[in-house]
């Protein structure tokens, strides 16, 4: 089948490219834009390792096509810290509170917990774990992860605070 | 769109159930038409005394629609418990309604509530009982080239209680077997009931018998049981990983009989 | 020294060695995307492969026609067994004495076997084609049961053996039959169970499970026709192993293999062996002449890489009325699938099972094992854990605690009665093994009081009693495990891979600067090694952790290892590590003393440096140190200041650890609850915590849903019915429970710096643990053995069994 011609934001920049009709979004990242964080752990969209964040939402880029990202806008993981560097209060925590192993999860956990502080900037424990329920991880049991993003949840809260005064 | 192009045809929704199993190449489409630019499936209107959801409302729009919650709070509690954070953003009520696989939930929930689907084809619109649409696994009352545009739900009675219990092997799995019970008392025993379950058939179930079994009842553990045992019969699950049949069918009953009270502790 | 002159403490703190929480370097690029995994590296002019694969158990394969595949736009190859034959690939040596077919060769012997593999421009072409390539099958007759395998008539599952009476481990008493292994004194065995008060026996079956880490198995291969040599990069627990081995078999000279192992996204044992998939990249890039990329799919990594467990074992304790033990006796029938690829030390077919009597002072034990074959994926592999460790674990506690109920003691005071002293270690199993070190009886107390177990039990009693008057429809167990693993493999007397000694190495070559690197034969995969060796450097040599670069994975570079799996790095190249340093120490003392013009035993080592004794003020640093190795050493020496170690060793090591769990179950649906879960583990010297916790958490939760509703069940047919992330049951963060941990020190005496490494502890504690949660649940019912896993329907149908729903 002839090829579509896409156009979308991705960590604040403008991309064009031409794509099948069928390729994954997963794949269209990886592939043609070399953004390698997203990662692949299973076909059947449960996983939660290729999560990025689309129009304000988490999204299990692997069940996306790349044509339904047209004119979105679209972060990954490698939009997560400032333009000078500096890491995103969630890439900090996870270093801190040893939220990671293998890293193999991380990129699609910290995308999800930026959403999911978004929605919720101070989420229990219990809102944690469930609002972190569609990302499996092997290594870490989850218990550092939790407080990782509690981390995170107090640092951006606090600078919140800073901001409003 | 549809109709030119027949069989070799889907719509798509949200994707979650189909692109799965596009992945898997369990269907193998020539061509999707995506939905997602149609402004007139979205939306969340009353009608009289019903409320209007249009299909391509997300799980996670249900949720996070307050007068949506506070009117129909079953539907919320029933989304919430749908697949995980990231599924809910873009899966829709549509879908999982329409999609005749058992193991949706929503189905169940709007057997419960008496809903009905809006229905849009070549020849034109029409209006389908929920409780009428579900004929078998992936077969449902819609013709070829029709797809539901919006899901229609009554206004439950003032001082009802609901609730949607589900068993399942971990977070966001398809259920061992659920229970939907909508219900009203008064003076203490139950005056109307609606029951449903989810997962323990080739379609998602009415349980006619179970939900008579307990009216004029203040569901006494006796009525309970006698109730539990209308549901079971009615069901055939299959065996799976989540349990065999047998199981499965216990399983519905005691979904039930939780749901009965929950919804019995949650009603005036 | 002044006011702002750092103390020890400071100096020490700065360096961040043994026994800090350092913060892991590799987490920086790991939270920004920037791992480097295989899927992530892309080489001009690469090809993707993939494979077409059989939909039967067991089957002829009668005709294979690739005319279709070979045809859609993209595709450049197909390859089948013929093609693999001309190079004499077709087939492969297993890491256990056994061969394998890389591509089906006139027969499929499991669901889901590789049979043809295509090569395309992308890896969509090289999908669709794979979904074209026609196989005809004649269906055979299946065994998936493995107490069947060895009957008359059973289906003969390997044609290619099939009259072969010898095996790779001796002889062979049926077309089935694998190996038999034993350890231990049969005819004294038999005597103390025939003379003995009390004896139980119980079919405690560790079900097949698998691995499964975020990331499948992946591959890509690249043959330079030109030099004719081979870079594979890969998923490789072990790099010089596939090196090695790839040379071997392909012909290849090893020192024309380059083998990387990048970033890996967890092993836990999936990740040691080759699979076809790296074969058949290798061949296609031969013979396309371009690099090739393979990576599996989940469905294809839990149904046909290697699969772990699925041991069926008949275990037998033999004691006296009042509890005390006097025999152990264990057949096992071990499942290997098609094909006998276990990744094991090669001359242990069962691996280290024989570490069965666990924590208990035994007088005596005999276990038998024999292998077999059935129309499964071969294997196996040690899932987290030591080579068959956790089945050994798993059986010797559940058997403890069906002991313990028929003699109407209490689990934990059982255990008691029966650990190995203190006072015993060194101590000589009955099966052979000497564990260095242990002190069970503390570890005990301290798990005991810290979760209050007399009050725990209290309730439980309260519970039952209410259960008994139809108060609650929930039951509360109380799981206890005392283990005691076998790990860091290990001594060459004992241990090798295909012929080569399990030694490890470290090669540490110091900067002018004072910084320096760190190379070794071992290979993280999320166990933080580039931080922790480091800490061992920090420590030894007194340089800042931070200045130590740690690299692994690279065969050119990286001194020759067996790679990491069953906790070995701590106790292998922990070891290496610690001894290059020392030797890198020693000449920096040299160096030191011809400085500071003293001699050598004037000198005294203070954190980071070394000093006059009885003149402090007079040091030199391991900075200083490092300079004066390039710019003026004593003369005779040889500049420079770099060691390398390969460290054979002595022993084994012996992590021990007691674990309570404490659940409720509704027996009305089977549904269990993590009320508590303590762990108390023991890994001698502890180089990391903040790591270790990490590992525990980990581990445990692996623990968890292996024990709560993982398995790789096959229907009668050999269809896999849970070879998806649908089905096979990977925790979430909402099932898993919050993990207390806790600890004691035995550090080992043989290792240089007694540490005994840790990452497997909690998977091999952590079943049983809740595996006797549950079964203690049910036992005051008259419930004496519930098997696993623990889902819910199995609990319910146990609870039925008990007539508990009226």
């Amino acid at each position: 089948m002839a090829k579509s011609h896409v156009t979308m934001t991705v960590n604040g920049k403008t991309v064009e490219a031409l794509v099948e009709p069928r390729t994954l979004l997963i794949h269209f990242l990886r592939e043609q834009l070399n953004l390698t964080g997203p990662h692949i752990g299973c076909e059947t969209s449960h996983c939660g390792a290729c999560t990025v964040d689309l129009n304000g939402r988490s999204v299990k880029s692997c069940t996306v096509f790349a044509v339904q990202a047209e004119g979105g806008d679209l972060r990954t993981i490698e939009g997560m810290a400032a333009a000078d560097g500096t890491l995103h209060a969630l890439q900090e925590g996870f270093r801190e509170m040893h939220g990671l192993q293998c890293g193999f999860c991380t990129p699609g956990m910290i995308t999800r917990a930026y959403r999911l502080l978004q929605e919720n900037p101070s989420p229990s424990e219990e809102e944690i774990r469930f609002g972190i329920a569609g990302n499996l991880c092997r290594c870490t049991g989850y218990q550092n992860i939790v407080k990782a993003i509690q981390y995170a949840a107090d640092k951006l809260s606090g600078a919140a605070k800073e901001a409003a005064e | 769109m549809l109709a030119d192009l027949g069989e070799d045809a889907r719509p798509l929704a949200g994707g979650h159930s189909l692109i799965p199993m596009m992945k898997l190449r369990l269907a193998e489409p020539a061509h999707l038409i995506d939905l997602a630019g149609i402004g007139e499936l979205k939306g969340i209107r009353a009608d009289g005394g019903d409320v209007v959801i249009g299909a391509m409302t997300t799980q996670h729009e249900v949720i996070a629609e307050a007068a949506l919650a506070a009117k129909l709070p079953l539907l919320r509690e029933t989304a919430l418990q749908i697949a995980d954070p990231q599924v809910r953003y873009l899966g829709t009520l549509g879908g999982n309604v329409a999609n005749g696989d058992p193991g949706n939930d929503m189905p169940a929930v709007m057997l419960c509530l008496g809903a009905s689907y809006h229905i849009v084809g070549t020849k034109g619109e029409r209006r389908v009982a929920a409780r009428d649409f579900y004929q078998g696994v992936y077969q449902t009352a819609l013709e070829p080239g029709e797809m539901v545009t919006a899901i229609r739900v009554p206004a439950p009675p003032a001082g009802h209680g609901a609730a949607y219990e589900k068993l399942k092997r971990k977070i966001g799995d398809y259920a061992t077997a659920a229970a939907a019970v909508i219900l009203t008392q008064s003076g203490g025993r139950v005056a109307t009931c609606s029951i449903g379950l989810t997962n323990v058939g080739t379609t998602p179930l009415w349980a006619e018998d179970a939900a008579r079994a307990v009216i004029g009842t203040a569901l006494d553990p006796a009525t309970v049981k006698k109730a539990v045992a209308h549901a079971e019969a009615i069901t055939s699950p299959a065996s799976d990983n989540r349990g065999p049949a047998e199981y499965r069918t216990k399983m519905a009953g005691v979904m039930l009989a939780r749901a009965l009270a929950r919804a019995k502790s949650r009603a005036a | 020294m002044n006011a702002i002159t750092p103390s020890k403490e400071e100096r020490a703190e700065k360096l961040q060695g043994m026994g800090c929480r350092r913060k892991r370097v590799e987490d920086i690029r790991f939270v920004q995307g920037k791992g480097n995994y295989v899927d992530d590296l892309k080489l001009p002019n690469m090809l993707y492969g993939d494979f077409t694969r059989s939909p039967y158990a067991h089957a002829r394969i009668t005709k294979i026609d690739t005319t279709k595949a070979a045809a859609v736009p993209g595709v450049v190859a197909v390859l089948t067994a013929d093609v693999l034959k001309t190079v004499n690939l077709a087939w492969m040596p297993t890491l256990a004495g056994d061969v394998q077919m890389v591509l089906a060769d006139g027969k499929v012997l499991f669901q889901n076997q590789e049979v043809a593999f295509v090569i395309a421009e992308d890896r969509y072409a090289a999908a669709d084609a794979a979904e074209l390539v026609e196989v005809e099958y004649e269906a055979l007759p299946v065994n998936v049961d493995p107490l069947k395998a060895m009957a008359d008539g059973a289906p003969v599952i390997r044609e290619d053996i099939k009259d072969k009476k010898e095996g790779a481990h001796g002889p062979r008493k049926h077309y089935n039959h694998v190996f038999a292994w034993q350890s231990g004194d049969k005819a004294k065995t038999d005597a103390v169970f025939a003379k003995a008060d009390v004896t139980t026996k119980e079919l405690i079956v560790y079900p097949r499970v698998h691995p499964c880490p975020l990331e499948t198995c992946q591959c890509v291969a690249s043959f330079d026709k030109i030099k004719g040599e081979l870079t594979l990069w890969g998923t490789f627990q072990a790099p010089h192993v596939i090196r090695t081995v790839g040379s071997l078999i392909s012909k290849i000279p090893e020192h024309k293999i380059h083998v990387i192992a990048p970033d890996i996204g967890g092993g836990f044992g999936n990740k040691v062996g080759a699979y076809s998939g790296y074969i058949c990249s290798i061949v296609a890039s031969i013979v396309t002449g371009r690099p090739v990329k393979w990576v599996e799919d989940r469905i294809e990594n839990l149904s046909t890489t290697a699969f772990a467990r699925d041991f069926h074992m008949e275990t037998e304790i033999a004691a006296t009325k009042d509890g005390r033990v006097l025999g152990l006796r264990c057949y096992t029938i071990a499942d290997h699938g098609a094909f006998d690829a276990c990744a094991n030390a090669s001359k242990w077919p069962a691996g280290l099972f024989s570490i069965i009597t666990g924590s208990y002072d035994f007088p005596t034990a005999h276990v038998l094992v024999d292998g077999v074959y059935t129309n499964k994926a071969p294997g196996g592999v040690a899932y987290r854990c030591s080579f068959r460790v956790t089945e050994a674990a798993y059986a010797i506690e559940r058997a403890m605690d069906i002991m313990a109920q028929k003699l109407g003691m209490d689990p934990a005071e059982f255990r008691r009665k029966n650990l190995i002293k203190r006072e015993q270690f060194p101590y000589t199993s009955a099966l052979g093994w000497q564990y260095d070190s242990g002190d069970y009886h503390t570890a005990l107390d301290k798990a005991l009081d810290s979760v209050d177990y007399k009050a725990l039990r209290a309730e439980q009693k309260e519970r039952q009693a209410a259960f008994k008057r139809g108060e609650t429809r929930e039951v509360m167990g109380i799981g206890v495990a005392f283990f005691t693993e076998i790990v860091g493999a290990g001594p060459s007397r004992n241990c090798d891979i295909l012929g080569i000694a399990m030694f490890d190495s470290a090669e540490i070559r110091i900067h002018p600067t004072g910084t320096g690197i760190c190379r070794l034969g071992t290979k993280s995969q999320g166990q933080g090694h580039e931080t922790t060796y480091a800490q061992i450097i920090a420590t030894e040599l007194g340089l800042p952790a931070d200045n130590i670069a740690v690299e692994e994975g690279n065969t050119d570079t990286a001194p020759y290892g067996l790679g990491t799996y069953g906790s070995r790095s701590t106790p292998v190249s922990g070891a290496a590590t610690a001894m290059a340093c020392r030797k890198i120490k020693a000449k920096a003392q040299m160096i030191a003393a011809y400085m500071l013009e003293v001699h050598d035993d004037d000198l005294e080592w203070d954190v980071d440096r070394f000093r006059v004794k009885g003149n402090p003020e007079r040091f030199k640093t391991m900075t200083e140190l490092a300079w004066a190795a390039y710019h003026e050493v004593p003369p005779g020496m040889e500049p420079g200041l770099e060691a390398i170690n390969y460290y054979d060793p002595p022993n084994f090591t012996f992590p021990f650890g007691a674990y309570i769990c404490v659940i409720d179950i509704d027996v009305d649906t089977g549904v269990s609850k993590i009320r508590r879960f303590y762990a108390l583990d023991d890994c001698g010297t502890r180089i990391n915590p903040m790591i270790i916790e990490g590992q525990l958490h980990g581990g445990l939760t692996e623990a968890f849903g292996i024990a709560m509703g993982q398995e790789i069940r096959y229907d009668d047919d050999g269809n896999v019915m849970t070879a998806s992330l649908m089905d096979y049951f990977l925790p979430t963060a909402v099932e898993t429970p919050n993990w207390e941990t806790d600890y004691t020190v035995t550090p080992s005496p043989h290792h240089p710096i007694g540490a005994k490494g840790i990452g497997e502890s909690p998977n091999v504690g952590g079943v049983p643990a809740f595996s006797n949660a549950v079964n203690d649940a049910f036992a005051f019912l008259g419930s004496t053995h519930i098997a696993m896993p623990h889902d819910h329907w199995r609990t319910w149908a146990a609870a039925e069994k008990l007539g508990l729903h009226g």
